[in-house]
């Protein structure tokens, strides 16, 4: 057998490569000039055989250039990272063929057959993506129903939180902790008061009108500053001595894990009213907020617990050496140690909090997708649903590609540390 | 002195017992309060508490349904179609995400720069986007951009896609049971072999060809029913039909709707994201020394996969894919969005909406998910166990 092959070896270097190369490139002009002028020149083979016609003259090519140790320190890197064995080579073609023939027409629909001016749907003529519909929409894809003349109240509400939150960097170290006291439970307050209005001269607007992304931050904001403090108590019960409060712990957060949210926001939706007294009402957004809070509380229970368990048990008993009490103990030794060694866990389940704020869509509340959703059933913009999701996907990416990012990054530089 | 101690130990229980006596009253008060407020509420309502109308009929009617079904049926009949079509779309997702998963999780390590690249942003693309958006994309942009009836896309003539869903031809078989007896034999002399196999390697050294004989056996015996049990297989192929002058229908076969196509895509693609974080965590976490060590005793490459890299990476593996599989069936609760009919869209919307019972309804539902959690979870720690090492 090995006699029939003919094997490439480094004596005959030059030779092979050239072959090699020249089949390759034969492999890919043939893929290009099928993809972009519709002109098969392999169209005299039988019709399977000039399907697959690349494929094999490109991994024979590959094969031709298969030569270990070739001194070419290009070739080498070639062989060593795409073309290792027959396996390989194939599967380098392939993923190279799938780009040539599916990237032009995904960038095709993104830009260049697409419409970016106009107001309507008339003016969306290209094959391409209509961004005029996103662009028409904008406004409602990030503020929901909000009143156009108000809009401005949620954008300062979002740059006084990015202010704070920057100027937190900047501030003396004396008083970074009463600036995140501030930040924590003075300025969801305000931020919230600025957005409902009803005092202080501004205008009321309901809960039902707020919507889009802003309602997205605000829900999960506002569902991270107050799961964060339960949590940690859900875990710290859980890992108590005393069996009734373990119980407690244990049953609860194991009762909203194994459930999916979107029954706990049913639940909040309509069995909630009926264990509240009758006449009262709660509103649905502070219904929504309570059910995601009580639900992400468990999560993070489960993540908290994690850190309090990495942690040696000496750290526990050179606490109560020192007559340290319960209390004293956690706030002080233990829970600045373990909450340090899960951040990356909580900013997961952080993750998993935004990326669970579309499903307040069963209780009525829109916002981005739902907006999506709203948007596309309009009369006048029909046939927009995949210009919208397209572009719904995009804001969810970027916002949650960088969290995963950031957390990756504190993980490693956490890690180094130790 | 004695005394002292005394008065120290007293006060140490107080201290234990004063939180766990509140925190009990404190949750029994929460617990008669709602139940008072919910008496009142319901008595105003005109409603009692109870489960009797689970055995009313429903008189509503559910799209796609695994067993017989129709509106006279009973709303408890209504929450087993809901329940089955639930495990359905579970296991089809669990199925293909695994596969997928293992498959990227793979590719992630493989020394192909481009493929080890691929599967890099298959993960970060697919796992940052919410899963929500995920199934409405198929569903509204996608599957919606599919052909119509008349110009179906053809699998080779037996299988149709359309914008209505996938047409897969039935299968008919006669004397199903006796096919079917012949697989569970053919398992249950595998589990028997495999035994045997092992207990032949552990004390005699011998290695027997485990996977052949299995493969063997499932193939033969099954076949041997068709030929000498009298088992037949036809199949019904979808047959496209003119209604009137411009409806056409596919009729026969199994149409599978495309709600459930575009559930089990985005399920399965989703959470094959995490599977192959898994995968790769899991084969990079065996250790290179044991591979070293494996073949310097001169097992082959296949015995070294089989029997050290497998079962040590499969250990770290498996937890945190049996979360991902329990994640993978709470969220198929997402179904009702689209409209799939889930035990949540059958039984929490629609039979909620026309009895009113908020209570019953949603404890029953949220019940079955605990359980059906808590069962996945229980297998999976009983296989957790087996797979621990036993140390000697």
């Amino acid at each position: 057998m090995k006699n029939i092959l003919i094997r490439p070896t480094k004596e005959n270097l030059a030779n092979f490569v050239t072959l090699g190369g020249f089949l390759i490139f034969i492999s890919f002009l043939d893929v290009l000039i099928n993809t972009f002028f519709k002109i098969n020149f392999t169209s005299f083979l039988p019709s399977k055989l000039s399907y697959f016609a690349p494929l094999i003259i490109g991994t024979i090519g590959l094969y031709f250039i298969r030569i270990e140790y070739s001194g070419n320190r290009l070739l080498d890197k070639i062989n060593t990272n795409f073309n290792s064995n027959n396996l390989n080579a194939i599967l380098t073609l392939l993923v190279i063929f799938a780009l040539i023939k599916y990237i032009p027409p995904i960038l095709n629909w993104f830009f260049f057959d697409a419409n970016f001016a106009g107001n309507t749907k008339e003016d969306c003529t290209g094959s391409g993506a209509c961004w005029v519909f996103v662009k028409v929409w904008f406004n409602r894809f990030v503020y929901g129903m909000y009143p156009d003349a108000e809009q401005w109240r949620i954008n300062s509400a979002f740059i006084m939180l990015f202010a704070l939150v920057a100027a937190s960097f900047f501030v003396p170290a004396k008083l970074k902790k009463y600036f995140l006291i501030f930040l924590i439970f003075v300025y969801p307050i305000i931020g919230l008061k600025l957005i409902s209005g009803g005092e202080f001269g501004l205008k009321y607007v309901e809960t039902g009108a707020w919507g889009g992304l802003s309602l997205t931050f605000i829900v999960s904001a506002f569902a991270l500053i107050l799961c964060f403090p339960i949590g940690m108590f859900l875990a710290l019960g859980r890992r108590s001595n005393l069996p009734a409060i373990r119980f407690t712990s244990i049953g609860f957060i194991e009762l909203w894990r194994g459930v999916p949210l979107i029954t706990v926001l049913f639940m909040s939706a309509v069995m909630f009213p009926m264990f509240l007294p009758d006449g009262t009402y709660v509103d649905k957004l502070i219904r929504v907020l309570i059910a995601i809070t009580l639900f992400e509380a468990a999560y993070m229970a489960e993540v908290i617990r994690g850190g309090l368990q990495a942690l040696p048990k000496g750290q526990y008993e050179a606490a109560k050496s020192l007559g340290m009490g319960y209390w004293r103990m956690h706030f002080l030794i233990i829970l600045p140690q373990a909450l340090k060694l899960v951040i990356p866990g909580i900013a997961n389940t952080f993750l998993a909090l935004v990326k669970d704020t579309p499903l307040i869509f069963v209780v009525g509340l829109l916002e981005l997708a739902g907006m999506v959703n709203l948007a596309k059933t309009n009369p006048k913009w029909l046939g927009m649903a995949m210009e919208g999701y397209v572009f719904a996907g995009l804001v969810f990416w970027v916002i949650c590609y960088a969290m995963s990012r950031y957390s990756q990054n504190l993980e490693r530089k956490l890690s180094t540390e130790r | 002195m004695n005394f002292k101690n005394f008065k120290l130990n007293l006060s140490n229980k107080n201290k234990d017992l004063i939180p766990q006596v509140l925190t009990v009253l404190f949750l029994v008060l929460i617990i008669i309060y709602f139940t008072i407020n919910a008496q009142n509420n319901m008595g105003n309502r005109g409603i009692s508490f109870g489960f009797g109308f689970l055995s009313q009929e429903s008189s509503f009617d559910i799209t796609f349904s695994l067993i017989d079904y129709d509106g006279s049926h009973s709303y408890a009949k209504a929450f087993l179609v809901g329940l089955l079509n639930t495990i359905l779309v579970s296991s089809i997702g669990i199925f293909f995400a695994t596969l997928l998963g293992v498959t990227v999780g793979i590719g992630r390590l493989s020394q192909n720069y481009l493929i080890a690249k691929a599967a890099e942003w298959y993960v970060e693309i697919f796992r940052n986007i919410p899963l929500i958006l995920q199934i409405f994309f198929w569903y509204f942009a996608a599957l919606r951009a599919l052909p119509l009836t008349v110009d179906s896309i053809n699998f080779y003539d037996i299988s149709f896609l359309n914008v209505k869903g996938w047409y897969v031809p039935r299968f008919i078989w006669t004397n199903f049971s006796i096919f079917f007896y012949s697989i569970i034999i053919a398992i249950i002399s595998i589990i028997f072999i495999s035994k045997y196999a092992r207990k032949q390697r552990d004390e005699f050294g011998k290695q027997l060809p485990t996977l052949y004989i299995s493969l063997g056996l499932l193939i033969v015996l099954p076949l041997l029913t068709f030929l000498i049990g009298g088992v037949s297989l036809s199949f019904e192929i979808p047959q496209l039909e003119q209604l009137s002058k411009t409806v056409y229908v596919y009729k026969g076969g199994v149409s599978i709707i495309p709600e459930l196509i575009s559930l089990a895509l985005a399920l399965s693609m989703y959470t094959a994201t995490f599977i192959a974080e898994n995968v790769r965590a899991g084969i990079l976490g065996v250790n290179k020394g044991q591979k070293e060590a494996a073949a310097s005793i001169g097992l082959t490459k296949g015995q070294i996969l089989k029997l050290v890299v497998m079962p040590q990476a499969l250990r770290i593996i498996i937890p945190p894919t049996t979360n991902q599989y329990l994640n993978l069936t709470k969220n198929s609760s997402l179904a009702a969005a689209i409209a799939y009919p889930d035990i949540v869209l059958v039984f929490a919307g629609t039979a909620l909406m026309q009895t009113g019972r908020a209570i019953e309804i949603i404890s029953i539902t949220m019940l079955t998910y605990l359980s059906l959690s808590l069962s996945i979870s229980v297998f999976m720690n009983w296989y957790n166990k087996k797979m621990a090492i036993k140390e000697k």
